[in-house]
């Protein structure tokens, strides 16, 4: 899915208007829900997906602007069975389509972390795509609110300082071919462009990461595509596997096509392999 | 004034305490014996610790209708020529009330309404004062953040507190304070100085030389939970320059006011715990939800402690864990 229909859908939802909350019931319920059901899975099924990924989220949060936010593969990636694809969705968010992650057999395992900003009480969803093209859902109800439309930042002027500024950190005790964690941090303020000015009573400049890439030794481990419903200073924890010695590499871009690149190599002592025999 | 000054600190809290007392001032509801009457506090109390030193002490707890918002300590102090007003409350309706105190109080006008920090419970009461065509006084960032906060706190003040908000406004500063500023109310000097983002970026203290009272706004938290909503490096960081102030009475933004520095000490050692335990938990390569569960803090000693503190772990993460 290309960024351009992320935002026709956030058009949609726009059209749809905010009253869905208030009708709502349970997870299928959702009028949003119905329209992001319709307009990417078609009229696809979707199971229950307890025996694929498990959604971690907080019942209630305590900062909205950042929830934490697990999804977690119930199963290494292999190549009889891995996970493809999973969508991150917050109903009730200007822009529900948080992110739409793309994981590989060189991901080891389809999990990932990251921080989410919400809007209003919701549901928040995963959707799991399985090899043999089979979709999967869980679905969680977060009580947070104020998120999107709060303005980035704690302190505005350091924020700007900073931007761009990416940090890759590999776990200690990597092995050679064994799945290990990596975290990409991206110093950048994710601004939703929803925070009104009192004083003139505009809107300010969206200024968000749209894609992130890792790779390693030149391969995909997860590209995602990312909005606003991130929160500022973007954070993602997901797996590799480090095949020998190689680079991890990070490309970041966002909605004014700056791009921002970190990389960090891992060499035999840190992989704990044997330094030359050949 | 000068026998004040050769008191120890211990000695002129005393001299306070046994003051404040005698000094209550209650304003009577209009509204529960009128019907369709404009909304109004019940009652209003006003402390008077040290000669033309006013303060009102704020619930300890969160902004809802039947408090209207009036959650966060105010005060004012009157000089020869003028009134500097110290925070205004979470609503109009909190202002106002202030303002009918300083009325049973003195004549002299209203030229000062400074606000202390952006946070809602110390600004909503602005408005109330707009007749008396003040300076607003605040922290040189204090206009940005009302800005891009203002709209949201309005809108959550409305949703929280319906009709209790009423009238309540976002009012800009009209005179910003990059370091020091004094502030001469006729015989009596307020010096004020911003802060690098510590409890918020828009932190201002308020001196009195004259009684050496110092207004901390919520850089100061005593019995409330402290509230991490800047940079808590920084404000470790402003606690510690702070304690050098030769004050006598210090004025909190939330619970009582204490002598000082002894009033700093629950706080900096709850700021200095959060701050241990968050980097332990980075080191530990913990994630924010791991750190959430495992950084427990000092629960049953503070108020408000399940509202705040995992918002503050939070915080402190999300600062920190760009550290090393």
């Amino acid at each position: 899915m290309d960024f351009r229909f992320i935002v026709a859908l956030v058009a949609l939802v726009f059209a749809a208007g905010g009253t869905a909350r208030a009708q709502e019931t349970g997870p299928a319920d959702s009028a949003v829900w119905k329209k992001v059901h319709a307009s990417v899975f078609g009229s696809a099924e979707l199971e229950a997906a307890d025996a694929v990924i498990v959604l971690d989220t907080p019942k209630r949060a305590e900062d909205a602007a950042i929830v934490p936010l697990a999804i977690r593969a119930r199963f290494p990636q292999a190549k009889d069975r891995y996970i493809e694809r999973i969508w991150l969705i917050i109903d009730n968010n200007p822009s529900p389509i948080a992110a739409v992650f793309n994981f590989t057999l060189e991901s080891g395992r389809a999990d990932i972390e990251t921080r989410v900003r919400i809007e209003e009480y919701t549901y928040v969803r995963a959707v799991a795509l399985t090899n043999d093209g089979k979709l999967y859902i869980a679905a969680n109800y977060v009580k947070a609110s104020g998120g999107c439309s709060a303005p980035a930042g704690k302190d505005a002027i350091a924020a700007r300082a900073n931007l761009g500024k990416m940090r890759l950190r590999v776990s200690d005790g990597v092995e050679s071919g064994r799945p290990a964690i990596a975290q990409l941090m991206i110093s950048h303020p994710n601004d939703s462009g929803l925070a009104m000015d009192q004083v003139t009573r505009s809107y300010a400049t969206p200024h968000f990461v749209r894609s992130v890439e890792v790779r390693y030794g030149g391969k995909l481990v997860m590209n995602a595509d990312v909005d606003f419903s991130i929160s500022e200073n973007p954070n993602f924890r997901f797996y590799f596997v480090p095949n020998g010695e190689g680079e991890l590499q990070a490309k970041v871009v966002d909605n004014e096509e700056l791009e921002f690149t970190a990389r960090m190599k891992l060499d035999s002592a840190r992989l704990g392999l044997a330094s030359t025999p050949r | 004034m000068a026998g004040r000054r050769g008191r120890s600190a211990v000695a002129l809290f005393l001299r306070y305490r046994r003051r404040r007392v005698s000094c209550i001032g209650i304003a009577v509801a209009l509204a529960q014996t009128a019907i369709g009457a404009p909304l109004a506090m019940p009652e209003f109390a006003v402390e008077n610790p040290a000669p033309g030193i006013y303060v009102h002490y704020g619930q300890q707890a969160e902004m809802k209708p039947d408090n209207f918002g009036d959650v966060a300590n105010l005060g004012f102090v009157v000089g020869a020529r003028c009134v500097a007003v110290i925070d205004t409350g979470g609503t109009f309706v909190v202002g106002r009330a202030l303002r009918q105190a300083i009325r049973r109080v003195t004549p002299v006008p209203v030229c000062y309404v400074i606000n202390t920090h952006v946070h809602p419970d110390h600004i909503f009461g602005n408005a109330a004062f707009a007749d008396d065509h003040p300076e607003f006084v605040g922290h040189a960032r204090l206009a940005d953040a009302m800005r891009w906060r203002g709209p949201n706190y309005l809108k959550a003040l409305r949703r929280d507190l319906g009709e209790a908000a009423e009238r309540s406004a976002i009012v800009m500063p009209t005179r910003s304070v990059a370091n020091t500023a004094e502030i001469d109310l006729g015989g009596r000097v307020l010096s004020l100085r911003s802060w690098p983002t510590a409890h918020t970026d828009t932190d201002l203290t308020v001196f009195d030389q004259e009684s050496k009272t110092l207004w901390l706004g919520d850089l100061l938290f005593v019995g409330h939970v402290p509230v991490l909503d800047g940079n808590l490096r920084g404000f470790l960081a402003a606690l510690e320059e702070l304690k050098t102030v030769q004050a006598g009475f210090a004025v909190p933004g939330h619970g009582r006011a204490l002598a000082w520095p002894e009033a700093l000490a629950p706080e900096q050692r709850y700021l200095g715990r959060l701050l241990a335990d968050v980097v332990a938990a980075i080191k530990a390569r913990r994630t924010l939800a791991e750190t959430l569960t495992s950084v427990q803090g000092e629960g049953g000693q503070w108020l408000l402690f399940d509202q705040f503190h995992r918002r503050n772990v939070t915080a402190a993460f999300a600062e920190l864990e760009w550290d090393d």
